[in-house]
């Protein structure tokens, strides 16, 4: 009966930027863990029953018809005291997460920030531009109701942001990304090993890395290569650049910079460019913008791969369209709406990845089987935060290219 | 370093961005945020008591560092985070019983009781 329990906080990898937590904090997380679970698995399918037996008929009698968007079964579904309940403990367990983690960090911070200002120093991995404006898609909320976004800092030149991200994602994600919160990067190097064992890419460009933990990866699996991993955000830079030193990672280097503006990488400088979990953080007019880049550096021949939560489509029920929303409305993820309500090959197409060049894939987080348990799926899927993705790709044409 | 951050202070920051408000009354919504603290720390002091009981066991004293660095291997982290699941099970029990009760739609008590007192 235990096999699906979550292995403990302590069973985390320790690099050494980790944060150190206490026996408490550990605890802390270690409950946050199983709760998320138990919101989502024991008494999620709450919602699905409130809505089949009471909203809906409910909707149905005062409208003569059923709900035709999401945003219809949201606001019946916002007046039903079971989603109210549920809605009210999954929002305070984000906050307790967030309250953990900043704890165990900000306890610390003057140990963190000294490791992490010396193994940027010496390694050269972390590259700097002040110049580099923070968007308003990250600076109008904090998203995920992370306190201070992937950017703020506590105090000058701090790592606070990125060691909080890094410290609590196990809870958040239910203990399913693995030892070293990667199993989104490793789930990126397993696809592309089966469907391209040969393949070695020269020059790999994350977009939107924040801490690196789905770059890094990629960059060990390919020591050859060159990997550049982006954000605009410094604070999440500085922790992700001495992360990944910690971890002796040599080929990957944290430049600040933003995905709409690739001016310096000239045309075709990359054989692959990869975001993770990232489109939905943006917004509708930075999205088309940051894919024609994206396209422009792309080499021809080269992948483009972009890791997301299923984008909605007319086959998704509402129903599942408006608990995948939920995030968006309750946990400071503005875009993730309307972001997977648009036809992203389209949007792919318009930024010049031919639909017949595109494809999509389904993968999961890889993780130690022997440490962690499978992700919990099927009818115990937790809405947009299960560690099962779809990877939605195109393989640059080379004869386009070659017209162009 | 600069001087001492008020890490206590500062941890509480809230998210930018307006808070849901999931209740009609206001002060249900402070409630919830309270009583599941509390949950998570009764269930963090459980976990403590584990560690204790768990190094006294094996060595028949105690440091503080040792519960600080105490780390469960697989056995003993796969019972206490069943003991964890069990102590979320009684405190939610309410909030199952009601995912329960939504399913079975059982009719208002008093139609049993006629039913029953019917001769």
């Amino acid at each position: 009966m235990a096999d699906d329990l979550p292995p403990p906080y302590t069973a985390l990898t320790r690099h050494p930027m980790m944060p150190r937590t206490s026996h408490d904090e550990a605890a802390r997380f270690n409950f946050l863990t199983h709760f998320n679970r138990y919101l989502s698995g024991t008494i999620g399918a709450g919602n699905k029953l409130a809505y089949d037996k009471r909203v809906l008929p409910a909707f149905q009698a005062e409208h003569g018809r059923d709900p035709e968007h999401r945003y219809e079964v949201r606001d019946a579904m916002n007046r039903d005291p079971w989603h109210r309940m549920w809605s009210a403990l999954k929002r305070n367990s984000m906050e307790m997460r967030q309250h953990t983690g900043r704890q165990a960090v900000l306890r610390q911070l003057d140990e963190l920030d000294a490791m992490a200002a010396q193994f940027n120093e010496h390694s050269g991995m972390l590259e700097l531009d002040p110049a580099v404006e923070q968007p308003p898609y990250q600076t109008a909320v904090d998203i995920h109701c992370q306190p201070g976004g992937y950017h703020s800092e506590e105090r000058a030149g701090d790592v606070t942001v990125g060691a909080n991200y890094d410290v609590g994602l196990f809870a958040t994600t239910g203990g399913a990304l693995g030892g070293l919160n990667d199993g989104g990067g490793q789930a990126v190097v397993e696809w592309i090993r089966k469907e391209r064992p040969d393949w070695r890419p020269r020059r790999i460009l994350d977009i939107g890395c924040t801490v690196g933990h789905n770059a890094v990866p990629i960059a060990q699996a390919f020591p050859d290569a060159e990997v550049i991993a982006i954000d605009t955000a410094a604070a999440s830079l500085r922790y992700g650049a001495a992360r990944a030193a910690g971890l002796g990672v040599r080929n990957i280097r944290f430049v600040q910079a933003s995905g709409e503006d690739l001016s310096r990488w000239a045309d075709g400088h990359f054989d692959w460019v990869q975001t993770t979990m990232f489109l939905h953080e943006l917004s509708a007019q930075s999205m088309p913008k940051i894919l024609a880049e994206a396209n422009r550096v792309l080499a021809p021949g080269g992948l483009i791969l972009h890791i997301e939560q299923p984008q909605y489509t007319d086959e998704m029920p509402l129903f599942e369209q408006f608990m995948r929303d939920w995030d968006a409305f309750n946990n400071n993820e503005p875009f993730w709406s309307a972001m997977h309500g648009q036809d992203l090959k389209q949007v792919m197409a318009e930024a010049g990845f031919p639909r017949e060049a595109q494809f999509v894939a389904g993968v999961r987080a890889v993780v130690d089987p022997a440490i962690f348990p499978p992700a919990p799926d099927g009818g115990e899927e937790d809405y947009g935060r299960a560690a099962i993705w779809n990877a939605y790709g195109a393989w640059k044409p080379l004869e386009k290219a070659a017209a162009a | 370093m600069s001087e001492q951050l008020d890490w206590v202070a500062l941890s509480g920051r809230r998210a930018k961005g307006k808070r849901p408000e999931f209740f009609d009354e206001p002060a249900l919504d402070r409630l919830y945020s309270v009583v599941f603290a509390l949950a998570a720390e009764v269930s963090a002091l459980r976990e403590r008591q584990d560690t204790v009981e768990r190094l006294l066991d094996a060595r028949g004293t105690l440091r503080r560092e040792d519960i600080e660095a105490y780390e469960p291997d697989r056995a003993a982290g796969a019972e206490r985070g069943l003991a964890t699941r069990a102590y979320i099970a009684r405190i939610m029990r309410g909030f199952q019983q009601e995912v329960e009760a939504m399913a079975a739609d059982d009719p208002p008590i008093m139609d049993v009781v006629e039913q029953l007192s019917r001769g």
